[in-house]
């Protein structure tokens, strides 16, 4: 029997499990995926928590559930992966061989990275909403906040989600807008990049968004501290953000065998080929969604659409054949942006988000960078599509490859 | 992309003025980039910006402030001491790099 072991049963191992358990012959292929808990988080429904919707039993499902016959699930804690001696050992002594390793154990928010952040405050008047007991802990701090100054935050890119700041911001500013108390909030949105958003185009729509919502905007601010008593952020050049309640995301880093495995950058992100996501260090290990180190967004798309053309290559690779795929950087997130709408950015390596319709040009139904009801609703209805189709490695009606169809540049002309 | 003549040698950079052909940069030019905003080179800038050269034809990308940090030794705290205001931003611009694009 070959063997392939996958670390991490999230959106990228889940996937590919299923995918490859479809394509890999039962009798020729033992598939294994390890992870250290037994529930698989939907996360993109963390964002809503904080405001009330989306409860446990939504948010949440048995690992075991979600992955097809002939996989088998172990559950522990890895210490170390011996890319030598071909085997991934457990924290309680264990350990398993492989002949193939995918990494796919995400990235995760280390709030012990910025000093102050972790202590007596922290979800108390210090928040973050990547995590289930955070963004519940956040619930209740939203809804006994009785006014003052709320700063969302940023610690460094990259993040995963990173468009779920903005989206929180412009949901807390609807949320105490119902609650008839919007001028009693002052926010602000403190980020270390230049802008609200990396690329040009879609940094002028949602700086635009922001301002119409009267949330200011701190620019290049990278903390170095948080002065927990005082409720103040402290950065590398000595500015001080004062809070009264301060919702951050903390440094994103991956898993720290990753790094005592020697196999991570400075952030743990396993170095890999951009285009197949092969590691650059060792050939028979691979590593999918957030864990490798992809300039593109940490996001559960690009796990997605990253994930079919590993899979493709993947058995190229095992009958001994070149692999003919190569990844685009393809990543598509819904942006919501509150009172039951959203927009939609599209885009890759080399395109950077622009506006138009998604997925069929002229048709849509979804607009990109534009507000619209429908917008919200796809991302309503994404966690439908995320545990009936995404996750069980079925087809989607998304190319996993960036499409310019539907999509113009603002300076071009348009012909609707 | 454009060209511009610095320290009497012609460059391509793009429109904020970050050079675009790897090869093109030398030690002089960096001198006159680094003055060009305000700042006179010491051994501990050319510690960044040496780290930064290095590590861009194998990495492929310019390298952010925390990678500065880990693998040069050099604090985020000091490299805001040595490029104010937007470290990241000026050393890539001294090193003759890519403007650091901070992941979407």
């Amino acid at each position: 029997m070959r063997r392939l072991v996958i670390l991490g049963g999230g959106t990228a191992g889940t996937t590919v499990a299923n995918k490859l358990r479809r394509r890999l012959a039962f009798d020729e292929w033992q598939i294994t995926v390890i992870d250290r808990d037994r529930e698989h988080l939907y996360q993109p429904g963390l964002l809503f928590v904080p405001f009330g919707h989306e409860e446990a039993g939504e948010v949440l499902r048995p690992r075991r559930s979600l992955l097809r016959r002939g996989i088998r699930l172990l559950f522990a804690e890895i210490s170390t992966v011996d890319p030598e001696e071909k085997t991934v050992r457990f924290a309680d002594g264990g350990a398993v061989g492989y002949d193939f390793l995918v990494i796919a154990t995400g990235t995760r928010p280390r709030p012990d990275q910025t000093p102050g952040m972790l202590g007596d405050e922290w979800r108390r008047s210090i928040h973050d909403f990547y995590s289930y007991d955070g963004a519940f802990a956040l619930r209740e701090a939203i809804e006994s906040f009785s006014g003052g100054k709320l700063v969302v935050h940023v610690v460094d890119q990259p993040i995963k989600c990173p468009v779920a700041p903005l989206e929180f911001t412009f949901l807390a500013e609807a949320h105490f807008r119902d609650r008839g108390m919007r001028d009693q909030v002052e926010l602000v949105y403190v980020t270390p990049l230049d802008a609200a958003f990396t690329k040009p185009i879609a940094a002028r729509h949602l700086g635009r968004l922001l301002d119409e919502r009267k949330i200011a905007v701190e620019t290049d601010f990278l903390v170095e501290r948080i002065d927990a008593d005082r409720k103040t952020l402290v950065s590398y050049d000595e500015r001080e953000i004062g809070y009264d309640l301060l919702v951050t995301v903390p440094l994103n880093m991956g898993a720290e065998f990753v790094a005592t495995s020697g196999l991570g950058d400075e952030l743990n992100y396993v170095p890999v080929d951009k285009g197949t996501m092969q590691s650059l260090a060792h050939p028979d290990i691979f590593a999918v969604g957030d864990a490798n180190d992809l300039p593109t967004s940490k996001a559960g798309s690009v796990a997605h659409f990253s994930s079919e053309i590993f899979v493709e290559n993947f058995c190229e690779y095992v009958e001994g054949r070149a692999m003919t795929h190569r990844f685009d950087g393809h990543a598509n997130c819904f942006v919501e942006t509150g009172d039951g709408k959203g927009l939609l950015i599209d885009f890759n390596y080399d395109t950077e988000p622009l506006p138009g319709r998604f997925p069929l040009g002229r048709i849509g139904p979804l607009s990109l960078l534009r507000e619209t009801k429908a917008n919200h609703w796809g991302k309503l209805a994404f966690r439908w599509i995320y545990w009936h189709l995404l996750v069980r490695g079925r087809w989607l009606p998304v190319s996993s490859r960036m499409s310019m169809s539907g999509k113009h540049r603002p300076d071009e002309e348009f012909r609707p | 992309m454009t060209v511009v003549t610095v320290a009497d040698t012609q460059i391509h950079v793009d429109a904020e003025g970050f050079l675009t052909e790897y090869g093109e940069w030398t030690e002089e030019l960096a001198v006159q980039l680094a003055e060009r905003i305000g700042i006179q080179l010491t051994d501990e800038h050319w510690k960044a910006i040496q780290f930064l050269r290095a590590d861009f034809p194998s990495h492929g990308e310019t390298a952010t402030l925390r990678r500065v940090s880990t693998l040069a030794g050099i604090p985020i705290k000091q490299l805001f001491v040595l490029f104010p205001g937007k470290p990241a931003k000026k050393m890539a611009y001294v090193a003759g790099l890519p403007k650091p694009r901070g992941c979407v």
